[in-house]
């Protein structure tokens, strides 16, 4: 980055320099997760097309979704798109021109926050038969 | 009225007059994205240890079949949208940037070819 003695005028500072707030945090991860789930379409994708191939194709596939490792990943996918879903219909909100003041704005990051973890552990305590 | 110089006409710079259409389609796509998120942890959830035979059959009913299409349909197309801006705010080497909006491309339409394939073949039986 620029020196801002060099430049002879004033520059803004960089990232590092700014208090980490909740808000910024909640950018950064739709980003994130916008990313991750675009990568992980390729495990979806994946799971169809061994579906369509054969038996033995798609158990083995099913195992190694199974796996230990296979399950965080995918228990990290499911975080992921609810988050991501919910953080855009908090997005489409403010596109509507609403809940864009301050006070808004932190509550429903909050409760986008909430949401996405606690439906992401009700989904997986339905998949593993506990509720 | 064109609000550009000569120079910058000749140079082909600017506004490629594609922005709002973006903006919009990244909308109608995340809305539409939001019963089918919906429908395809419903699918996944169901499936989730099931044979292939059994997905066979899910998909062997139209509206299943189809669903499952459009789902991935739109996710891919919002996704296309969605990684072209991430791209176009962080790399600005015009070589690098090309090659990855290409790739961004490439690779959205390999994964929906890809699935559609998949969901037809099953959904004829096959
Ligand atoms: C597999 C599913 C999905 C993938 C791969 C995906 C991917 C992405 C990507 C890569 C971006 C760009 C991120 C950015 O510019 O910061 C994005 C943005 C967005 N997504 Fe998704 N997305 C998915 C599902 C959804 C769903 C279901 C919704 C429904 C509400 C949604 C709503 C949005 C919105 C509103 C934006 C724009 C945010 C902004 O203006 O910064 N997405 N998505």
């Amino acid at each position: 980055m620029a020196d801002s003695r060099q430049a002879g005028r004033p520059l803004s500072p960089h990232l590092q320099i700014y208090r980490r707030t909740l808000t910024m945090m909640m950018s950064i991860v739709h980003r994130a997760t916008g990313m991750a789930l675009y990568a992980g379409t390729l495990l979806l994708v994946w799971w169809l097309m061994a579906a369509a191939i054969s038996d033995s194709y798609f158990a083995m596939v099913q195992s190694i979704f199974g796996s230990w490792i296979g399950q965080l990943v995918l228990l990290g996918f499911t975080w992921a798109l609810i988050h991501h879903t919910a953080g855009g219909i908090r997005h489409l909100i403010w596109d509507m021109g609403r809940g864009f003041d301050l006070a808004s704005v932190e509550t429903s990051a909050r409760v986008t926050l909430a949401a996405s973890v606690l439906l992401t552990i009700a989904l997986w305590a339905i998949a593993y038969g506990v509720m | 009225m064109l609000h550009k110089t000569p120079l910058g006409q000749v140079l082909g710079l600017g506004s490629a007059r594609a922005g709002t259409g973006h903006f919009i389609a990244q909308r109608v796509t995340a809305i539409a994205g939001i019963p089918l998120v919906v429908f395809l942890i419903g699918f996944i959830l169901v499936h989730r240890r099931a044979s292939r035979a059994e997905i066979v059959a899910s998909l062997e009913n139209p509206v299943v079949a189809i669903l499952l299409a459009l789902t991935l349909i739109n996710l891919l197309w919002h996704m296309r949208l969605g990684l072209q801006v991430v791209i176009e705010d962080y790399v600005h080497t015009p070589a690098r940037k090309h090659l990855l909006l290409l790739l961004n491309i490439a690779f959205t339409a390999v994964m929906g070819i890809s699935a559609l394939y998949a969901i037809l073949k099953m959904s004829f039986g096959l």
